[in-house]
């Protein structure tokens, strides 16, 4: 059960702590009144405070510290009221006030805990460290002069929440899921978009390995801004690997810094540690400690949705599906949302089988997304209703889908327009089942010689007279009632 | 006309101005002409005459038309000079350094600002020490500042003006300007207005806001008004304070109308003489005039209150950790690449390297190093961490004292100005010119410099009146009281 890598001396276990850079939601900066939109043109998001102007200063914006309580409630976790800025002192290009202000000491949110969902349905508690606000620095880009460096200063003093883990995971799989819930709670929190392609979430990995039994911990290795779930494995797995290698050698590990390169799915050194920066981080004296009340950690709780264990939880217990269908259906808030649009007052585990079957085949089939689905969850719930009250029977429901996601029709319509009924009238399906037998009278023969393997053969011809119309149920009923005769 | 107009005091030409003896126009240009011909102190960076004509005319313009703004008669129309520390949409700021050289700022600093919409004049941008760091102006790049008092005995003899205000103290002692802007971190409004016979005040901190001010040490730094009287500078203070939304250590408190402290009344005041400023070796007539101050207050009924402050002989130290360590990190941002100096050079750090070498002066570099040094891991408990703790044991003494007296009375600097070849060679005995300011800065308290006489060789001596956090209204009524006794009436050479 237990993830072990095996080395020529033995089993060796890993042990992975995570931090996450989360781009806060929201319209203006940390510290300033600048738009944070992607996307937009070079510098032009850019107010004197991000550009580290003489004499600006910076002032909190009470929206980043709304999310960052929202978060840090989301994450279970203990909410300090008094916090408190510092500066992380370091020159580069595109840091234009010389320092980031972020959190040292005195973050606003401390220990928490977050669970993990793993592949056999288990879950398992992830400790959360510590959340933090701080601002982002610019982004310089070396590629587009071949002598200059570019600096777009747009990112500059967005607002981040660091979300460290405790060194909790234990296997690649683990920090997997780790990311994926995590991405997962923030977005039904609503304080970060969770995409990391777009750097709106990005990931350090801190690992080393240790012997299987072994207390304590060894040298570990952070490796920087890895911008995929499946990056942050293979970074995860190939480290690991080169520590139980350099180990098994005689060697020792030394603390540092390393990038994890995708193209070749490995990671080299950036910086050790005495290489490292001295940030003289010291509280800023352009901000007073940061103080909230109690009754606005309330206000913001009593604001809180229902989150995905939770719902999970519920759906369990409300609609009776099993675990891994709810968690499926909540790692998105829209698709629990759906789900629930097209269950409630209906057949729970039918509405799952349906969102999880057809459904997301066609939502996968491209252009669509939860904004815009393929169908909606009223039409989906009026094809179970037709499915439950007989008009049509599963099978046809499947064509009917597929015209409900080509047209965008109600689903009765489509019945009617296609003459999709299904046909429970006995005397049509026994008139049907007559021809057949008629046609096929040796056949007729074996099946009544004991031959029932021809049943089946039967059903789909009668099946194919009646354009599949006739009720499945009836059907079957009466050809065996009547090749029994 | 001209000579008359410059005498005067803001109070005065407020009220003349009201009655229409003269223009804006006109005052502004009296001062203008003196600015010319006392270009050899070399109190301004940059001159903006035009500028402060079209402002004066346009004062003008609105006292036709009714609309004079200010504060009863307040600063409508009153030509001031700017410390150009606080960057002035469209006007060179620059910090007296040369990274800053050339700098212009597409924004107006909140209280330059303020002063604007209250009607004042700006007559140009006055020189400082570099970054405000210093005692003397004598770190300024542009040049040092010369005091226009003269000593009796050595009349040849350049002093400076004090500093790091050092150009707004000489530009308001020669006459060249009403009153200035001033910013004060560890006395810099203070001691320049002792050395060069005029009233300072450090209002407490956050009573002013930063905004717009280029930052030496942010948790100390305060502008404040400098002019000849008290009550100038409690028209001045009114014309530049008001909570600040942009900077987030601004006190949200309401301002009052501080030349109505002004009552001249304060039987019953406890005033408190603190001990440990009275150490051996204290200059004589600085020693006399703080006495003399004492019976002047006793006189006006006031009680003197012997108090201890004993945390005061670590206020120093303390104060050359903090502010250091905060300019050592608000510095970082002169890097050359957005703004002011560029020198390139083969790699991003060789530029940093070759622009901060050329850009920053002797004394600004030695205090970006000691407060990186301070900041280190490894000396930061030692020395950043222990220096706060000290920093709240010193503000905790004043809060001790303001618990039995109303105000303290200290003196100003230990001695009155020097040469401007005296000193300059031993940076620890520069430093000591700020030994009485420093404790109020390090407690965020106001503090208000005033003169009271003369010392021997005919330069002025200042004394130090401290108040309760935001308590100005009593620093300014105490202020007056000694004024009126002290009947300050000498002015320096050529005025």
């Amino acid at each position: 059960m237990a993830y072990l890598i095996q080395g020529e001396t033995g089993d060796w276990e890993l042990v992975i702590g995570l931090e996450v850079h989360a781009q806060v939601i929201s319209k203006a900066k940390l510290f300033s009144g600048a738009a944070t939109d992607f996307g937009a043109d070079p510098n032009s998001q850019v107010s004197f405070v991000d550009a580290g102007f003489p004499g600006m200063l910076p002032v909190i914006n009470e929206v980043c510290v709304e999310q960052a309580v929202r978060t840090g409630l989301g994450l279970k976790s203990q909410i300090n009221l008094t916090s408190v800025f510092a500066r992380k002192n370091y020159f580069y290009a595109d840091l234009p006030q010389g320092y980031q202000i972020s959190q040292y000491d005195q973050p606003i949110v401390g220990e928490g805990e977050l669970l993990i969902d793993l592949a056999d349905g288990t879950t398992r508690a992830i400790g959360i460290e510590r959340l933090h606000l701080e601002q982002d620095a610019g982004k310089s880009m070396h590629d587009q002069h071949p002598t200059k460096s570019f600096i777009d200063l747009n990112r500059s003093g967005v607002a981040l929440m660091e979300i460290v883990s405790k060194p909790d995971m234990r296997s690649p799989e683990e920090a997997g899921a780790y990311l994926t819930k995590l991405r997962t709670i923030l977005r039904y929190l609503g304080t970060c978009d969770g995409n990391m392609q777009e750097g709106s979430m990005r990931c350090d990995a801190n690992v080393s390995v240790r012997k299987k039994g072994e207390q304590g911990l060894r040298t570990r290795c952070e490796i920087k801004n890895v911008n995929s779930i499946r990056f942050v494995q293979q970074a995860i797995e190939y480290e690991a690997r080169r520590h139980i290698d350099v180990y098994e050698a005689g060697g020792d590990i030394r603390q540092e810094t390393r990038l994890f390169d995708s193209a070749k799915g490995e990671t080299r050194s950036m910086r050790s540690k005495e290489h490292a920066h001295d940030y003289r981080y010291f509280p800023d004296p352009d901000l007073l400690p940061l103080v909230i009340g109690a009754d606005f950690v309330e206000a913001v709780k009593a604001t809180l949705p229902e989150l995905p264990d939770d719902k999970k939880a519920r759906f369990m217990a409300e609609y009776g599906l099993n675990a891994y269908d709810s968690g499926v259906l909540v790692a998105e808030r829209a698709s629990a949302d759906f789900f629930e649009g097209v269950a409630t007052g209906r057949d729970a585990k039918m509405a799952a089988n349906w969102i999880m079957g057809d459904f997301f085949a066609a939502m996968n089939s491209g252009g669509y997304s939860w904004e815009k689905p393929p169908v909606s969850a009223a039409h989906l719930g009026a094809m179970i209703d037709l499915i439950k009250d007989g008009t049509i029977s599963t099978r046809l429901a499947k064509d009917v889908f597929v015209f409900m996601v080509e047209t965008g029709k109600d689903p009765a319509a489509i019945v009617e327009e296609k003459g999709l009924k299904q046909v429970t009238d006995t005397g049509a399906i026994e008139t049907a089942i007559d021809a057949v037998m008629a046609a096929n009278p040796d056949k007729v023969a074996e099946i009544r010689a004991g031959k029932d393997k021809l049943i089946g053969w039967f059903v789909g011809q009668v099946m194919k007279a009646t354009q599949g119309k006739a009720n499945p149920a009836m059907l079957n009923e009466l050809i065996l009632r009547k090749l029994k005769e | 006309m001209m000579s008359e107009l410059t005498r005067l005091t803001i109070a005065e030409a407020g009220r003349r101005l009201a009655k229409g003896d003269f223009t804006a126009r006109e005052l502004t240009e009296a001062h203008l002409k003196v600015m010319e011909a006392r270009r050899g102190l070399n109190a301004f960076i940059t001159e903006t005459p035009e500028l402060a004509l079209e402002s004066a005319s346009a004062s003008d313009a609105r006292r036709k038309a009714g609309q004079a703004g200010g504060l009863a008669g307040g600063l409508e129309g009153i030509p001031l000079g700017i410390k150009d520390l606080f960057c002035t949409k469209g006007v060179q700021t620059t910090a007296a350094s040369h990274i800053l050289e050339g700098f212009v700022p597409q924004y107006e600093s909140t209280v330059t600002a303020n002063l604007a919409r209250a009607g004042a004049v700006s007559l140009g941008k006055l020189n400082l020490d570099e970054f405000a760091m210093g005692s003397s102006n004598l770190t300024s790049y542009f040049g040092g500042v010369e005091n226009p008092w003269k000593k009796g005995s050595d009349p040849a003899a350049r002093l400076v003006p004090g500093g790091s205000s050092g150009g707004s103290a000489a530009a308001v002692a020669a006459r060249m300007a009403m009153g200035a802007t001033g910013t004060d971190t560890g006395g810099s409004i203070r001691q320049p207005a002792a050395f060069c016979g005029i009233v300072g005040i450090k209002p407490t901190y956050g009573r002013c806001s930063r905004w717009g001010v280029v930052a030496f040490a942010s948790s100390l730094d305060q502008p404040g008004p400098m002019a000849r009287t008290v009550e100038d500078c409690a028209l001045m203070l009114n014309g530049m304070a008001g909570h600040d939304p942009k900077d987030s250590t601004s006190a949200p408190m309401p301002v009052p109308d501080f030349a109505k402290a002004l009552t001249g009344d304060i039987r019953g005041l406890k005033v408190g003489i603190p001990a440990e400023y009275r150490p051996d070796g204290l200059n004589a007539e600085v020693a006399r005039a703080w006495d003399q101050g004492i019976e002047w207050l006793k006189a006006a009924g006031a009680t003197p209150v012997d108090i201890s402050l004993p945390h005061t002989k670590y206020a120093l130290p303390v104060y050359y950790i903090v502010a250091p360590a905060e300019a050592s990190s608000n510095l970082a941002r002169y890097d050359g690449v957005r703004f002011g100096l560029r020198v390139e050079g083969g790699s991003l750090d060789d530029m940093y390297r070759k622009t901060r070498a050329a850009g920053f002066g002797p004394e600004v570099r030695r205090r970006i190093m000691i407060g990186t040094y301070v900041l280190s891991a490894g000396y930061y408990d030692a020395y950043y961490s222990k220096a706060q703790k000290v920093r709240r044991l010193i503000a905790e003494d004043f809060t001790q004292a303001f618990r039995s007296v109303d105000v303290i009375l200290t003196p100003t600097a230990p001695s009155a100005a020097f040469g401007m070849t005296d000193r300059s060679d031993d940076p620890v005995t520069m430093w000591l010119n700020d030994v009485f300011t420093i404790p109020t800065s390090l407690a965020g308290l106001p503090g208000l410099s005033l003169p009271v006489g003369l010392n021997g060789d005919g330069l002025p001596l200042g004394l130090q009146l401290i108040g309760r956090p935001f308590d100005e209204e009593t620093v300014f009524k105490v202020a007056g009281v000694m004024e009126q006794a002290a009947a300050f009436t000498a002015v320096p050479e050529g005025v």
